[in-house]
């Protein structure tokens, strides 16, 4: 069942930003992007898109508004932690892991590969 | 004769007739494959997730694993030169996924890596997806902050 | 020095000098295009073996201009300028070209009209008694281009249908005071016009109000109408900018027909997807010094109005929320 969730909750969020983009094609896919983190991270202020991501997996968890969602549960959990250094240090307790992967396969690839057309 | 610029009749109304012989964009087509692009490659993560969590003690493990794997997927498909027809076909479908994050950084390093290591490659590795992580942060500190003051506020823990 | 202004934009040539040799060295896309068989030269590998592009259209123009060079029967040594100028910043093509060359060097920037520029400036410069030879050259990288003023080549991006591709490639021409060659006659050297089109993703209608004036000013300094010319050329407005400029040109009563072919819409076929068309400054130059030359040379037409267009925005402007001005050069080439 969390399959066809995954695919109709992630298709969705993606099928919607396509459609900001063809209505308002000013925005490039950079601001759309920001927004979307951005959105991801204020409405995990009280774990709804943790809830999200409890229904629909993959689908809420790999679009760029799970990145943002991970940043704010990241800074709620170490600031119950640590108190107010953990707005800071919780930032990347969770996506630290994919900006880390990212450097280093990107890195791994451009070393490895040469650009073609 | 006049030098004035808008002496070829309308100045004016030009944003107007752009519009009017602009190609008008199928909508429907476009976020239809948007909602399959991206839908599939979440569905895929899904799979990852599941062949992990049955492999691992714990969700976060798996959760880690599948978002280093979806990631490496990313730049795998960035470096074969597939990605970027990926996100031909899907748009936001293959932008708004976490593969497209690391398509940003490996289509950057990549291209970027021609005017060398430290000055291309790495300088420029976060040109497009900087945004995202900068405005990722703050905007989930302030919304941390919100939250936690809320809670002080309304007495709860 | 009298009479060689024709109303307020135009200059007629007394003495019309000659374009006596050209070359144009496109990239594999281009040759498999419906003007292919045109170009004198078809790289197989468009990066032509380098790691940079930037470093590849630099090879491209070199090559262009010795081969026109060779064309036309000189060396360096005949020439007396070599005018060029490409997309680069600080147009480093030209630049560093004109370093291997050796001949006095005028950069010029133009954009993608940098083609008919060239040309009416080294007709200038020829009919003035400046020079006897002037080369001209200029050239464009798909992969430099994208890099200078939008983004990594491997990244996710879905193009919208008035984006236009750039072409890849060289070309080059030489104009002489004497020799064979179809003549310069006339030149009118556009404003540059600004409609406020911010996008920059259609470059086309940015461009289209400066061709429509350029066009317009021509029309009227040397009291002709497209009937007198067998060919009206313009450079890069491909698709959507074609439309517009025809609708321009309609609304102050010059009406194209047939007569009126874009190099932009015209360098690919439907079935190598490019958008609305192809742009670069090699675009117009290649069309201009291969195809119209060529069928010049056959007599298929006899005087062509080329008109290349340039978008004259950078990278930073649309950043910084400024509109895309465009400008738009003419010449007119005919036999006899």
């Amino acid at each position: 069942m969390i399959y066809f969730w995954a695919f109709v909750v992630g298709g969705l969020i993606c099928a919607l930003m396509q459609f900001v983009a063809l209505r308002f094609p000013r925005l490039t896919p950079g601001h759309l992007l920001v927004g979307l983190t951005v959105t991801g991270a204020v409405v995990n202020g009280f774990g709804l898109y943790d809830r999200l991501v409890e229904f629909a997996g993959a689908g809420a968890l790999l679009p760029v508004s799970g990145f943002g969602a991970s940043i704010t549960r990241g800074v709620i959990e170490e600031t119950r932690r640590l108190g107010w250094e953990g707005l800071l240090t919780g930032t990347l307790e969770l996506v630290g892991l994919g900006i880390a992967a990212g450097v280093l396969f990107a890195t791994v690839a451009a070393l490895v590969t040469a650009p073609r057309s | 004769m006049d030098r004035d610029q808008t002496a070829i009749e309308g100045a004016r109304d030009y944003a107007r007739l752009v519009q009017q012989f602009a190609p008008k964009p199928n909508v429907a087509r476009l976020v239809g494959r948007a909602f399959l692009v991206g839908g599939s490659i979440c569905l895929a993560g899904q799979f990852v997730f599941d062949f992990f969590r049955q492999r691992q003690p714990t969700e976060v493990e798996a959760i880690a694993l599948t978002l280093a794997t979806m990631i490496s997927v990313g730049v795998l498909l960035t470096a074969l030169g597939v990605y970027d027809d990926l996100g031909e076909l899907g748009g936001m479908g293959a932008a708004v996924p976490i593969t497209g994050f690391a398509n940003t950084m490996a289509a950057a390093a990549i291209d970027f890596r021609r005017e060398g290591l430290v000055l291309g490659m790495a300088s420029k590795m976060f040109i497009i997806a900087g945004p995202v992580i900068v405005y990722g942060i703050v905007a989930g500190i302030l919304t941390g902050l919100a939250a936690s003051l809320l809670r002080l506020v309304s007495g709860g823990g | 020095m009298t009479g060689k202004r024709l109303g307020q934009f135009t200059v007629q040539f007394s003495r019309p000098p000659r374009i006596v040799g050209a070359f144009t060295l496109m990239g594999p896309r281009e040759g498999e295009g419906p003007l292919g068989k045109y170009f004198d030269a078809i790289v197989d590998d468009y990066m032509w073996g380098e790691y940079q592009p930037e470093k590849a259209e630099r090879k491209y123009l070199e090559h262009a201009a010795r081969r026109a060079l060779g064309r036309a029967g000189l060396t360096e040594d005949d020439v007396d300028y070599f005018v060029a100028g490409d997309l680069m910043n600080q147009i480093v093509s030209s630049t560093f070209s004109a370093r291997s060359l050796g001949i006095p060097h005028i950069g010029v920037f133009a954009a993608c009209a940098t083609s008919t520029l060239g040309l009416g400036l080294a007709a200038m410069l020829v009919d003035g008694g400046f020079a006897r030879r002037v080369l001209v050259a200029t050239a464009s990288h798909y992969q430099s281009v994208e890099r200078q003023y939008r983004y990594p080549i491997e990244l996710n991006v879905q193009h919208k249908p008035t984006n236009q591709w750039t072409a890849t490639g060289g070309a080059a021409a030489v104009v002489a005071a004497e020799g064979d060659g179809p003549r310069i006659s006339q030149a009118t050297f556009g404003r540059v016009m600004d409609w406020g089109v911010k996008d920059v993703n259609h470059m086309g209608a940015a461009m289209a109000p400066a061709a429509t004036d350029t066009l317009l000013r021509h029309f009227q300094d040397t009291n002709t109408t497209p009937a007198d010319y067998d060919l009206i050329l313009t450079g890069d407005l491909a698709r959507y900018g074609s439309k517009l400029f025809r609708e321009l040109a309609d609304r102050v009563g010059v009406t194209l027909g047939a007569k009126h072919m874009d190099a932009g819409a015209s360098m690919y076929s439907p079935e190598q997807p490019s958008g609305a068309g192809a742009s670069g400054a090699v675009c117009s130059a290649a069309v201009v010094y291969g195809y119209v030359l060529k069928e010049m040379a056959r007599g298929r037409f006899n005087k062509v109005l080329a008109l290349a267009t340039g978008c004259l925005h950078n990278a930073l402007t649309s950043q910084q929320g400024d509109s895309c001005p465009g400008v738009c050069h003419a010449v007119v080439i005919e036999n006899g």
